[in-house]
């Protein structure tokens, strides 16, 4: 699973941008299901047909990463960005980002004794390179990603966008793992969750399932000084209770903890001051759908060096596939 | 000239009837379908002259401005109000309004530089400290003439500053009768495809009409039409314009309320270069627009705005260049003209 985490993290898929990291995970799956498609956001929508007496079930990871906009280029060459999803500014300066074509990008603060009193994205630019304007005026409008290699540290690994790269991971694995189902399952590796969880939204309301499950990273509370949170990495796979845009379906909260205790794997509950995930934007489609979500514990979320423990994962992918080989009643 | 009506007519966010009925009255004899629905989005719609199954086009553009709301009427007669959509606090003070439909003047009132302390100059007056003057004597005289939840908007004519050059234009509320200047001048051309043009309702209080205008439609694709910021002004530093006005009409690729379809910026671009038609890129991540709203439609629907650049927005007066109206127009005419070829192969 590491493998594929490396080559999953490593790709380029920024929200709106995430043609490079679908045609990766379509490779990955293609083999495996009876239906692939992409629908108008950009949705990689995967199949697996169920036998008989299960429910119509949406699994969701998004693909997209977080990154920068260029918005201005300025009359020598520098570059200037706005925010694709929750940048912390912080954590910019000093690392490389990368366009779509490969080309790299150096991040540095105007004057370094202003940016330390107040991080501000406005005074940090990015540096291609170019020697002025011309050379840089067809940046305009496109997109980077932060730069920087999938580390595995033994039990726990360390690189960008495994939010939510381990969740698509966790997915792929799933179906791998899956023999036959009752359910009708479809995989969905959503598209723009980061700027509003807008591609499973879309997609959500194409597909009308019966059940919706997202995958995606929670907030570490085992870190120095953390904010006071339960989850903590190593302890398994988090089964959402509440967060800041859902509260999860009961009944099926209950499935996944009442699963995860039949086949002794370990989890933990998730209450979730701030953020929120795919599921939110599934459950209020149509006339609602219940929903849920399995997350993994995450240090660092939205820097270039998130860290989770490799157990969480294939724990994760145990109990959806337990949860989904039987039918189940809500 | 439409857009001097467009201009003149009285249309906040939740009030937008004149404008409506003028657009109803330009359209009539040009659209088969004319509807207004629930949310008061007025939608239009002409038939393709291709075969079917025709694509579903949607243009969208908001039909209001932003404006003021009477909230309490005190005993001197003057009236307390609050702001409906985006208006800074300091643009109020001074400025001349209409109130209701009736277009009862009215002034908002503020102390003379006589009476104004050195600090004081310095200060932004909070909105809570300011009043519309009607110039009525007492409570009961303002309670003839003006009722809690009527609306205002700034009183501020339209002109056109230049036949030359620029051509440009100053006028209220080019947020975003601008677009709808922009959508309605599509109404008469023949195209393939079916075209649905959208004038909606409520976009400054949060793209509420395009939600439900483009969940009735269901189109194929969709384009927003807006008057921009457009803020080219000489700066100190070497920062963004946003867009720049005369410089024709600014394709939108991600703001904060929708990442742009691929594929119709695209076309945008290579219809732009294959008719010599001027354009540009807004500065990403600046504003929303009722794509937004629409793209998030059903299960989803490929969007794209494309605006006309717009000094001082937001503001009692704003200013533009009839050029790139025209310009606009010209792109989505031939914008219009190439998508169903266009589309089948992207």
């Amino acid at each position: 699973m590491k493998d594929l985490i490396k080559k999953l993290t490593e790709v380029y898929g920024p929200s709106g941008h995430e043609e490079q990291i679908r045609e990766t995970i379509r490779a990955e799956v293609e083999a495996l299901v009876d239906e692939i498609r992409v629908d108008t956001l950009g949705n990689l929508i995967v199949r697996k047909k169920g036998t008989s007496g299960g429910k119509k079930v949406m699994l969701a990871a998004h693909m997209d990463e977080i990154g920068l906009i260029i918005s201005y280029v300025d009359e020598k060459g520098f570059l200037r960005a706005q925010p694709v999803g929750g940048i912390d500014v912080m954590t910019l300066v000093g690392g490389r980002v990368q366009f779509a074509d490969g080309t790299i990008g150096v991040i540095a603060p105007e004057n370094r004794g202003e940016f330390r009193k107040e991080p501000d994205l406005a005074r940090v630019y990015v540096d291609i390179g170019a020697t002025g304007r011309e050379e840089a005026q067809g940046r305009l409008g496109q997109v980077v990603s932060f730069v920087r290699p999938f580390t595995d540290l033994g039990r726990r690994i360390t690189a960008k966008a495994l939010d939510d790269r381990i969740g698509c991971a966790v997915l792929i694995q799933t179906l791998r793992q899956l023999a036959d189902s009752p359910h009708d399952i479809y995989f969905v590796f959503s598209t723009q969750e980061e700027v509003g969880l807008r591609g499973a939204r879309t997609s959500a309301y194409g597909l009308q399932p019966e059940v919706g499950i997202a995958v995606d990273i929670t907030m570490a509370g085992d870190t120095p000084e953390a904010p006071k949170m339960a989850m903590k990495l190593g302890a398994g796979p988090c089964v959402k209770v509440m967060d800041s845009g859902m509260l999860s379906h009961p009944g099926l909260k209950d499935r996944m903890i009442e699963t995860a205790e039949a086949h002794g794997i370990p989890y933990q509950l998730e209450v979730l001051a701030g953020g929120s995930t795919d599921a939110t934007a599934i459950q209020l489609v149509h006339s609602g759908v219940p929903a849920g979500c399995v997350s993994i514990a995450c240090r660092y979320h939205h820097t270039p060096s998130e860290m989770v423990d490799m157990d969480d994962a294939q724990n994760a992918v145990r109990l959806l596939v337990a949860l989904l080989e039987k039918p189940f009643e809500l | 000239m439409l857009l001097e009506d467009l201009s003149h007519a009285f249309g906040p966010s939740g009030c937008e009837d004149e404008v409506r009925r003028l657009l109803a009255r330009a359209l009539r004899d040009k659209v088969d379908d004319l509807q207004t629905d629930a949310l008061g989005n007025l939608i239009a719609f002409k038939q393709g002259t291709g075969t079917q199954p025709r694509l579903k086009v949607m243009v969208d553009a908001h039909m209001d401005e932003v404006g003021l709301m009477i909230t309490r009427i005190e005993k001197n007669g003057l009236l307390g109000f609050r702001v409906v959509g985006g208006i800074l606090d300091r643009l109020l003070p001074a400025k001349g309004v209409v109130i209701g439909q009736k277009r009862l003047p009215g002034v908002i009132a503020a102390p003379p530089v006589h009476l104004t302390k050195p600090e004081q100059r310095r200060q932004v007056l909070p909105i809570d400290q300011l009043a519309v003057d009607i110039g009525a004597n007492s409570e009961d005289e303002a309670r003839e003439l003006v009722k809690i939840g009527d609306y205002a908007v700034f009183d501020t004519r339209f002109q056109v500053l230049g036949e030359d050059g620029l051509h440009a234009v100053k006028g209220k509320a080019f947020d975003d009768r601008m677009g709808c200047a922009v959508a309605s001048a599509l109404a008469d051309g023949e195209y393939a495809v079916d075209l649905y043009l959208s004038f909606s309702t409520q976009e400054e209080m949060g793209l509420r009409g395009a939600m439900v205008a483009a969940y009735r439609i269901g189109p194929d694709l969709a384009f927003a039409f807006e008057g921009t910021v457009c803020d080219d002004i000489p700066k100190k530093e070497d920062v963004s314009p946003t867009t720049e006005m005369g410089k024709g009409p600014a394709i939108t690729v991600m703001d904060r309320s929708f990442v742009a379809d691929q594929r119709l910026i695209h076309l945008l671009i290579e219809v732009a270069e294959a008719n010599g038609i001027p354009y540009q890129f807004k500065q990403p991540g600046v504003g929303s627009t009722d794509a937004g709203a629409i793209h998030l439609s059903r299960a989803g629907v490929p969007a794209v705005t494309v605006s006309v650049p717009c000094r001082y927005i937001h503001t009692p007066v704003s200013m533009a260049s009839l050029n790139d109206l025209d310009h606009t127009v010209a792109l989505m005419r031939a914008t219009l003209a190439a998508l169903p070829e266009k589309w089948r192969a992207a």
